[in-house]
């Protein structure tokens, strides 16, 4: 494959894991600003902006509605969801002939969805809300197609890795942002608005019905924690993306021609043992802080290999070898 | 109720009874003159061959045709079959507009068509190799040397280069028209990167879906091996060194280039690489694609950048959409190119009044397909004739494709034949003009109900072990009201061409 094509194959998937993330985080929100009002609403939006690494000014940041607003349909804000589709959809269509037709028209049809709405919407927050659930549906069945239209080969394993590095790396930015405030004050028992707060978490995950078959809806810190971070079977834990990721980097290998990419292998492999093998009440006792940011940094180390191996590789070394 | 008009006759419903059936208002301002029609041989009278196609438009509600256009409106938009428009927002997508109606050719008519166009295609290749080696035609005075040399696609850096199979042009899509006497003719021939020919397979995939009783009615012959035959005819030109099965790729500007679906779709039906210059890299006049297992050695290149962009060492240097070193490792006989580089030169509108004598001079046979009457502006009382009658005449800067630059006299503005006379005066080579023609008209679905509208016809000419030519092509169509221009960047349409069995 060329490595331009897995480039933008892995790109596409990451816009897209991306937009889902948004659309769902948002609209958790969204839905959270309906129990209170005040400081806890303005608080909790500078939490979204954080997780979402967004770098634009917060000055409007007491309007919920407007942020969730700009987070949704602004086509200039790299981390709205209308700017992730049509980034996913730009990157699909360089490489439309790799992908699958009904691929291609699934997300043409996305984009011509979110693009449409643009500027239209004016109807208040049960719109906004229904648009961002189309998004995650649009998109479920975009991996939907995927997975029954397209080849399962090597384009097939870039646009794993690339939704399962984007996976880990969104879900651990908001459990590290979350963690941040709530984590000093966890022991207490969940009472009142932290209890909200705490569901929150779980829905932006997608987990709250996963974590209470797993725990019941016994509400604990830790347990969600543990839930969220190390969950083998949950497809939106952090385990879960990494063992996805690491999987899907050992079949882009291949029968492991590339002796270059023995460093790829050593640092996923790490980082998923650290997952593994790794144990709640260690890391609490240690740093949570700390260990969220290992994994950002392995992933980040992650994403620069595949670079150096795949893509961006030296002359030199292609012919050598 | 019978009106007539100066350009025309119009007829009306009272002329035909029939036609009062048909459900859209249609054919009741239908057009007749002295164009040729390709449906009606006059008011009243269908041609033969389109009388099932008449009748089926007779028998069908006016909301069901419109209910099968929009689904054939649908089924273009979904799958982004679009073009690209210049000179308006970088990258701006259309739908590239459909007719509904199929263009009709009877197989004698066609069989003369790909005779003509075999002989001519020859010949312009044997034309290629000859100035590009012993310049035998220009010594015997059959062409100016100064026609040759003087145009801006003449690469002197082809001078002796050996090609394979003798091949220079492997794809070719001429552009013939219909004369007022029925007869088909020559406009222009695209020797380097012509392009629309997804355009005719997607048209073919969504008529056989729209009218599949009217299809199987009347026995077309397929045009689904085009794919198949391009691939043939690239494997055969591989560089023969033994390497067994041969790398082809197919190299693209990229995604904002106007073809850029056409790029995409070819190479997946093909089951090659769709490469873009950054994708490819020369190492010691090899020419490797950069894949994520490593660098892979590419022998045959269907190319689809211009000539000046191919290599930014031997053409313009200011080209981002070549690789460096790829007309060394072409020359070293190490990768195909096709088409080679240089053929421009026989398709600049000067050199094509010269076609004729060419074909005569290599084949010893007069042309099967003629030309359209050519006035070259550099004879001086050619020239003042042109220039006394802008008016009437279509002028063309030879070097140009796609409609850009030209002027069409009758329609024009005395600003615009201002202009226009002096850009002759001042670079009198760079200009061609020819009679407005009468290019034939067929019927097209449009809001005011069958009208017809002016055609050409494009059919794909492939060159390599032997001339393939799938029969049928693309016929574009004006679909503005009274226009002549039917390029796609000007406002032109398309639709499918049955090339019948019997």
């Amino acid at each position: 494959m060329l490595s331009r094509v897995a480039d933008n194959l892995y790109w596409m998937s990451r816009y897209l894991e991306r937009a889902e993330h948004t659309a769902r985080l948002v609209d958790v929100n969204l839905t959270l600003m309906l129990d209170e009002v005040g400081e806890g609403s303005e608080r909790r939006w500078k939490r979204v902006l954080d997780a979402l690494a967004y770098q634009g000014e917060h000055g409007s940041l007491t309007d919920g509605y407007q942020i969730a607003q700009e987070l949704a349909f602004s086509r200039e804000n790299v981390a709205s969801v209308t700017f992730c589709i049509s980034a996913a959809r730009e990157n699909a269509r360089q490489v439309r002939e790799q992908i699958s037709s009904s691929q291609w028209q699934r997300l043409n049809r996305l984009y011509l969805q979110v693009t449409r709405k643009e500027g239209a919407d004016e109807g208040g927050e049960a719109q906004l809300s229904d648009f961002l659930l189309s998004v995650v549906d649009g998109i479920h069945l975009f991996q939907g197609v995927t997975a029954s239209t397209m080849s399962h080969g090597e384009g097939w394993h870039f646009i794993r890795v690339g939704r399962y590095i984007e996976r880990a790396q969104a879900s651990v930015n908001l459990l590290k942002v979350f963690h941040r405030e709530f984590g000093a004050h966890a022991e207490k028992s969940l009472d009142g608005s932290d209890y909200l707060e705490w569901i929150g978490l779980l829905r932006s995950f997608g987990a709250f019905e996963g974590y209470c078959t797993a725990y019941t809806a016994d509400l604990n810190p830790d347990r969600i924690l543990e839930f969220l971070l190390l969950n083998p079977d949950f497809p939106h834990a952090v385990r879960y993306a990494v063992d996805s990721l690491r999987n899907a980097l050992e079949a882009v290998q291949g029968d492991g021609r590339l002796r270059r990419a023995a460093a790829l292998s050593r640092v996923a492999g790490k980082l998923q043992s650290s997952l593994n093998y790794g144990q709640i009440s260690e890391i609490l006792e240690r740093s949570v802080q700390d260990y969220l940011e290992a994994i950002l940094r392995q992933c980040n180390e992650i994403h620069s290999l595949i670079y150096e191996i795949y893509i961006h590789y030296s002359i030199e070394s292609a012919l050598v070898s | 109720m019978g009106k007539t008009s100066p350009g025309g006759i119009y007829f009306t419903a009272m002329a035909v009874p029939e036609i009062q059936e048909f459900g859209i208002s249609g054919l009741q301002s239908y057009q007749f003159d002295e164009i040729y029609d390709e449906m009606f041989e006059g008011p009243s009278q269908v041609r033969e061959h389109y009388r099932p196609l008449f009748e089926t438009l007779m028998a069908l509600p006016a909301e069901e045709i419109r209910r099968r256009k929009h689904s054939a409106d649908v089924s273009f938009l979904n799958q982004g079959i679009t073009f690209t428009v210049y000179g308006r927002r970088e990258g701006t997508e259309r739908i590239f507009p459909y007719d509904l109606l199929p263009r009709i050719v009877t197989n004698a008519e066609w069989s003369r068509i790909e005779q003509g166009l075999t002989q001519r295609i020859t010949a312009l290749n044997l034309f290629l190799k000859d100035i590009y080696h012993d310049g035998k035609i220009l010594a015997d005075g059959v062409v100016p040397r100064e026609v040759v040399y003087s145009c801006k696609q003449f690469r002197r850096q082809m001078r002796g280069l050996q090609v394979p199979r003798d091949v220079y042009v492997t794809v070719i899509g001429s552009d013939l028209i219909r004369l007022p006497s029925g007869e088909f003719v020559v406009l222009e021939d695209n020797l380097r990167v012509p392009s629309g020919v997804s355009y005719m397979l997607n048209n073919r995939r969504v008529m056989k879906r729209i009218f599949p009783q009217l299809f199987r009615r009347y026995g077309v012959r397929p045009i689904e091996n085009y794919t198949q035959a391009l691939l043939g005819t690239l494997r055969s030109l591989a560089p023969s060194q033994g390497r067994g099965e041969p790398t082809i790729v197919l190299l693209t500007p990229g995604v904002y280039n106007s073809a850029y679906f056409e790029h995409a779709y070819l190479a997946r039906q093909m089951g090659i690489e769709l490469v873009e210059g950054r994708d490819l890299l020369t190492h010691d006049n090899k020419v490797y694609m950069r894949t994520t297992t490593g660098l892979r050695r590419v022998d045959v290149i269907y190319r689809r950048v211009d000539d000046d962009f191919i290599d930014p060492l031997a053409f313009r240097p200011d080209s981002g959409l070549g690789v460096a070193g790829l007309f060394n490792a072409y020359r070293a006989g190490n990768v195909t190119l096709a088409n080679a580089v240089g053929t421009g030169v026989a398709d600049d509108k000067a050199l094509y009044a010269y076609v004729p004598k060419i074909i005569k001079y290599y084949l010893g046979s007069d042309p099967i397909l003629n030309n359209v009457e050519t006035y070259l502006l550099t004879d001086e009382a050619q020239r003042n004739h042109v220039l006394a009658n802008l008016d009437k005449l279509v002028v063309k800067a030879v070097g140009e494709s796609g409609g850009y630059g030209m002027l069409i006299g009758p329609a024009s503005t005395a600003e615009e034949r201002e202009e226009f006379r002096a850009r002759i005066v001042a670079d009198p080579r760079n200009y061609i003009a020819q009679p407005t023609l009468g290019l034939s008209r067929a019927p097209c679905l449009t809001d005011e109900g069958i009208q017809p509208r002016h055609v050409d016809l494009r059919p794909y000419i492939l060159f390599g072990e032997k001339v393939t030519i799938v029969p049928g092509g693309l016929t574009r169509v004006a679909l503005r009201k009274g226009s002549l221009v039917v390029n796609s960047s000007q406002g032109g349409g398309s639709k499918d061409t049955w090339v019948l069995n019997s």
